[in-house]
Parts: C-alpha cells; structure tokens; sequence
C-alpha cells in the first residue's frame, strides 16, 4: 500500500468518524460557555481567565470535523462574546472563526480522542488565540497592546488541563449512532 | 470553474466570513460608532437571565444568612435576659455598629452625604474575555444612564459607564488599560492622570520627577476629565520612583479592594474640595515662656503685640519683619503714613538715611538694661545722651 493510499483512507476514516449533536446541544453549550464567562468571575476571580468559548469552538470543530462548520460555529461564539465584551464586533468573531477552523482542519489529520492530544490541542489553541487577538488588536486597531508571553503560556496549560475535562463531559452529550 | 469553488470552497467560506466580519470592524473604526443594535440584543437578552441567576444566588444567601442570624439571635436572647443592663446596652451597640457596617447602607450614607446625584446600581455581571476588566451592572439608560458617566462607592471609584443599553450598563473598571482619570494628591497637590494596567493596580502617569509624592499618600480625583468630580477618593500610592520621562507611581485603587458588588453611578457630579490631610495632631503641653529677667535685652519689635504668638508668647522676627520696620521708620522721619496719602502726594525718598533722632522711640530697638516695658516708657532717652 502507498503512502497516498494510506493517507487517503485514514483521511475516509477520519470523516467517517464525525460527530454528531443534537441541536439543543450546539445552542445551549456555548451560550452556557458564554454565561460563565461573564457571570462566575464575579464570585471566583480567577476563574476570569477560562476561555470557555474558546474551548467550546475548538471541541466543536474537532469533533465535526468540517471546516465549513468550525469556521461559522466560531463565528458565532466569537461574535456573541463581542457584543458582551468592551471589544468591537469582529474582534472575537475573526478570532475563534480562525481557530473553528484551523480546529477542524485538524480533527480531519489527527486522533483528537486521546486525552494527550487534547491537552496539546488545548494548549495550542489558546496560545494561537491570544496571539491573532493580540496581531488583531495591533494591526487593526492600532493599539499598543503587549503579548505576555510567560501569562500566555501559564494559562494556556490551565485551559488546557480544564479543556481535557471538559471534553470528556461534552463527549458525553453526542449522538449515539 | 465549478470543480475550482469546490475544491477551495472551505477556504473561500473562510475569507468570506472573515472578509465580513473586517468590514464590520472597518465601520467602527471609520464611523467611530458601535453596531448598537446587536449589543443591545445580547445584552437585553442576557440581562434577564443573569438577573435570576443573581436573584436565585441572593436568595439563597440571604436565607441561609437570616436563618444562621436569627438561630445566633434566639440564643443571644437567651443570654441576655440573664445578663445585666449594661450588657444589653452594649450589644444594641454592636448591632447598630453592625448595620452601619453593611455595605448597602453604607453606600446609601454615601450617597445622602455627597452633593453629587448618584443612582445605585448592583453588578450583576462581568464582560466576556480573559482580560476584560469591565463589569455590566443593572441599571441603563431607562435609569438615565448614559455613557462617560462615573461610578463610585465610598471608598472610591470605581470606572466610568462605557456604554448603556435599556436595562444595563457596561462598566469600564479603573483597572482597564484603557481607562485614564485626571487626579490630584492630597498632600502635595500634585496632578497626574491615572490609568489601569490590566491587573489589581492602576498607575499615575505624567508626574514630573521633580514632583513629591510620597508612598501610602491619596489620591482624589481632580474634576479636569468631566467624568468624575472633584474630591473623589482615587486610591493610596504603594509605589513612588523616578522614571524616565515620569515618575513611575503604583496606586491601589481604594474602590475596588475586595471587588464591587455594588456601586453608584454618579448622574450630576458636584465638585467638592480635596479633603485636608489629617496629620496627627494630637494635644501637645506647651509650656509657659520664662519670664524676662533684668538682664535679658529684647529686640522691640518682639514687643508688639503684632509680634506675639496665639498664646501670647514672643515670636522671633523674621528678615520680613526687619525690612518692613526699616521702612516704616523710613516713612514715619518723612511724614509719610503708607496706605493713606492721596494721590500725587510725594513719594518716600527709601535711600533716606534714618539720623538717631528722627527714629520713633518704640521701633528702636533697647539694649538696654531695663525691662522692655520699662525702655518703652522712656521716649526721650536719646542714645547721644547716654
């Protein structure tokens, strides 16, 4: 069997194995995910750094596995978290479409199953978030806005370690085929 | 040209919605206006839900508050009714410490003290994204609301409205960034603006190094960026330095220690002095001075009553003093009472030499041995005579 072959047919398979949800289900997590954002800080402060937006995109896409999907689910979110954040429309909206999907793209290639992935998934797209937000809010907006690499870096493992747990539970809530 | 859109159609969904979303951030940025219509839609829609979310929360607090409170009460009664009156007397006290403490009623104080109109108003929740530091809070423009205005609490405050919606305000805390404030330090009267740095502390920027600020100082607000009045308290410095062009000034922002629950949304600010800086100032003894003994030689200005101090004791006189009297003594040998002649009446010649004799007794100072009330009494002692 040739390489192309064997890419071609985990690529089949990969498709094969998207992941459905019911409709509730699409709605309510990421309108959950955007609630939390905005109300439970108030009462545990540092929980203002979960992006569960974020996370809810990204494991929507990885599970659909379409890129076309990823990107509108992202969109959605992303402009949802706009209108209640002090940011100007677009800006969360470009953002999480990128990484809808980038995510997707990714969930075609990889076993995105496996809790280690997850993690590295998760990790990877917060960082890849903080940095388009950060390119976005220089290159667009024109402010001089820092990207705290070492912060950066430190939450992006704890949304990931959050991210791995989360999945497990949203993996829960698919359809059964 | 169909098999090309369909072998990059994933890509070109991609540019598409993001080529829409850039326009949409493009009109803001041009118009310099927010796409209201669709804040306010997930606004008002999420209001109402995190309104009985909070509503569910208090409730339950306070219920379980009331009912710990009211089992400490029964049993507080049951002690009292053995105790004496003193004792009661003490713990009505304590209550009423106790309901003074609450924070409610302490922004209502606040509120009937300050000259200001202010509405209060509960946070209700915070705004989306990691580092947002805004929180939306439950009053909007149906209040009066509306945007740039302050918010406050008695301790200090807090940020400025960033945009009001129908049943909510977006509130913009001092900690933001973005935010900045025109403040003013109570000692030194030193002017900078404030502005937040993303986490728990706020900075002072646009202060000379030559400027003194000193660590654990206040900072009130100065009234110039018409958002909030005059007065405020701001915050205490934890950190002064010289920095390159300005100082570098580190503020703990009083108005939010301890996070905001709730908060008042100054309406018409009233400007109000920046208070003076309580110094400890406690009773010190002070004794009597000594009494003149024959021997001591007083200048005679120390002799006026002018010169005295508050509590009648001799005050030194000052180079200022000398100069006036010397000029005074200039105008009394010309005739010349300063303040009182018309105009045209001639001017003092001040390169006038006094001669000894044209010098008023009393304004001449008495080395002598006498008492001070004993020289003064003596005009006509001339010092060519002695």
């Amino acid at each position: 069997m040739r390489y192309s072959d064997e890419h071609s047919l985990l690529y089949g398979q990969r498709e094969t194995q998207i992941s459905r949800f019911k409709a509730w289900v699409l709605l309510l997590v990421p309108l959950a995910a955007i609630l939390f954002q905005v109300y439970v800080p108030l009462f545990f402060r540092f929980l203002a750094y979960l992006e569960l937006p974020l996370i809810v995109t990204v494991y929507f896409a990885l599970m659909r596995r379409s890129p076309i999907g990823g990107l509108l689910i992202g969109a959605l979110v992303g402009l949802a978290q706009d209108s209640l954040s002090k940011s100007l429309l677009g800006m969360f909206g470009i953002t999480l479409t990128i990484i809808g999907y980038v995510a997707a793209s990714v969930g075609l290639r990889l076993d995105v199953d496996h809790p280690l992935i997850r993690l590295i998934l998760g990790f990877f797209f917060f960082v890849f978030h903080q940095f388009i937000f950060w390119v976005l809010s220089r290159g667009l907006l024109g402010q001089q806005v820092a990207f705290e690499t070492q912060r950066t870096l430190v939450l992006g493992l704890l949304n990931a370690i959050v991210a791995v747990s989360l999945f497990h539970f949203l993996d829960k809530l698919k359809e059964r085929a | 040209m169909e098999t090309l859109l369909n072998r990059y159609r994933n890509i070109t969904v991609l540019l598409l919605v993001i080529f829409a979303q850039l326009i949409l951030l493009a009109y803001q940025v041009k118009n310099d206006s927010d796409v209201r219509l669709i804040r306010v839609w997930a606004v008002t829609a999420v209001t109402p839900l995190a309104r009985t979310i909070e509503g569910a929360r208090g409730g339950t607090e306070g219920f379980l508050q009331n009912y710990v409170f009211l089992r400490d009460t029964h049993a507080e009664n049951d002690r009292m009714r053995t105790e004496l009156g003193r004792l009661k007397l003490e713990n009505q006290f304590l209550k009423t410490e106790l309901a003074t403490a609450d924070r409610a009623k302490a922004l209502e104080a606040f509120e009937q003290r300050s000259l200001s109109k202010m509405i209060a108003a509960r946070v209700t929740a915070t705004a989306a994204g990691a580092s947002a530091s805004a929180v939306f809070v439950d009053r909007g423009s149906t209040a009066g609301v509306e945007k740039g205005m302050g918010v406050v609490t008695p301790d200090g405050i807090v940020g400025k409205v960033l945009a009001a919606y129908p049943t909510a305000s977006l509130v913009l805390l001092a900690t933001d960034p973005s935010f900045a404030a025109g403040v003013v330090s109570q000692k030194n009267h030193v002017r900078g603006i404030l502005k937040g740095m993303g986490h728990g502390n706020c900075r002072v920027d646009y202060v000379q190094n030559e400027e003194k600020v000193e660590t654990g100082e206040w900072f009130y607000t100065s009234g110039d960026d018409r958002i909030f009045p005059k007065g405020m308290a701001v915050g205490q410095v934890t950190a002064a330095r010289p920095g390159n062009p300005f100082q570098e000034i580190s503020l703990d922002p009083a108005g939010l220690a301890g996070g905001v629950e709730e908060v008042l949304i100054v309406m018409q600010g009233v400007h109000q002095e920046i208070p003076d800086l309580k110094t400890a100032s406690q009773a010190v003894y002070v004794g009597p001075p000594p009494p003149a003994g024959p021997n001591d030689a007083q200048p005679a200005s120390a002799q006026d009553a002018s010169s005295s101090g508050a509590n009648g004791a001799p005050v030194l006189p000052t180079d200022a003093d000398k100069i006036r009297e010397h000029y005074k003594d200039i105008g009394d040998a010309q005739g010349h009472k300063f303040g009182e002649n018309p105009p045209g009446s001639k001017p003092v010649d001040f390169n006038f030499q006094i001669k000894p004799g044209d010098k008023p007794p009393a304004a001449k100072p008495v080395p002598s041995a006498k008492p001070p009330a004993a020289s003064a009494a003596a005009p006509t002692a001339k010092p060519d005579n002695q």
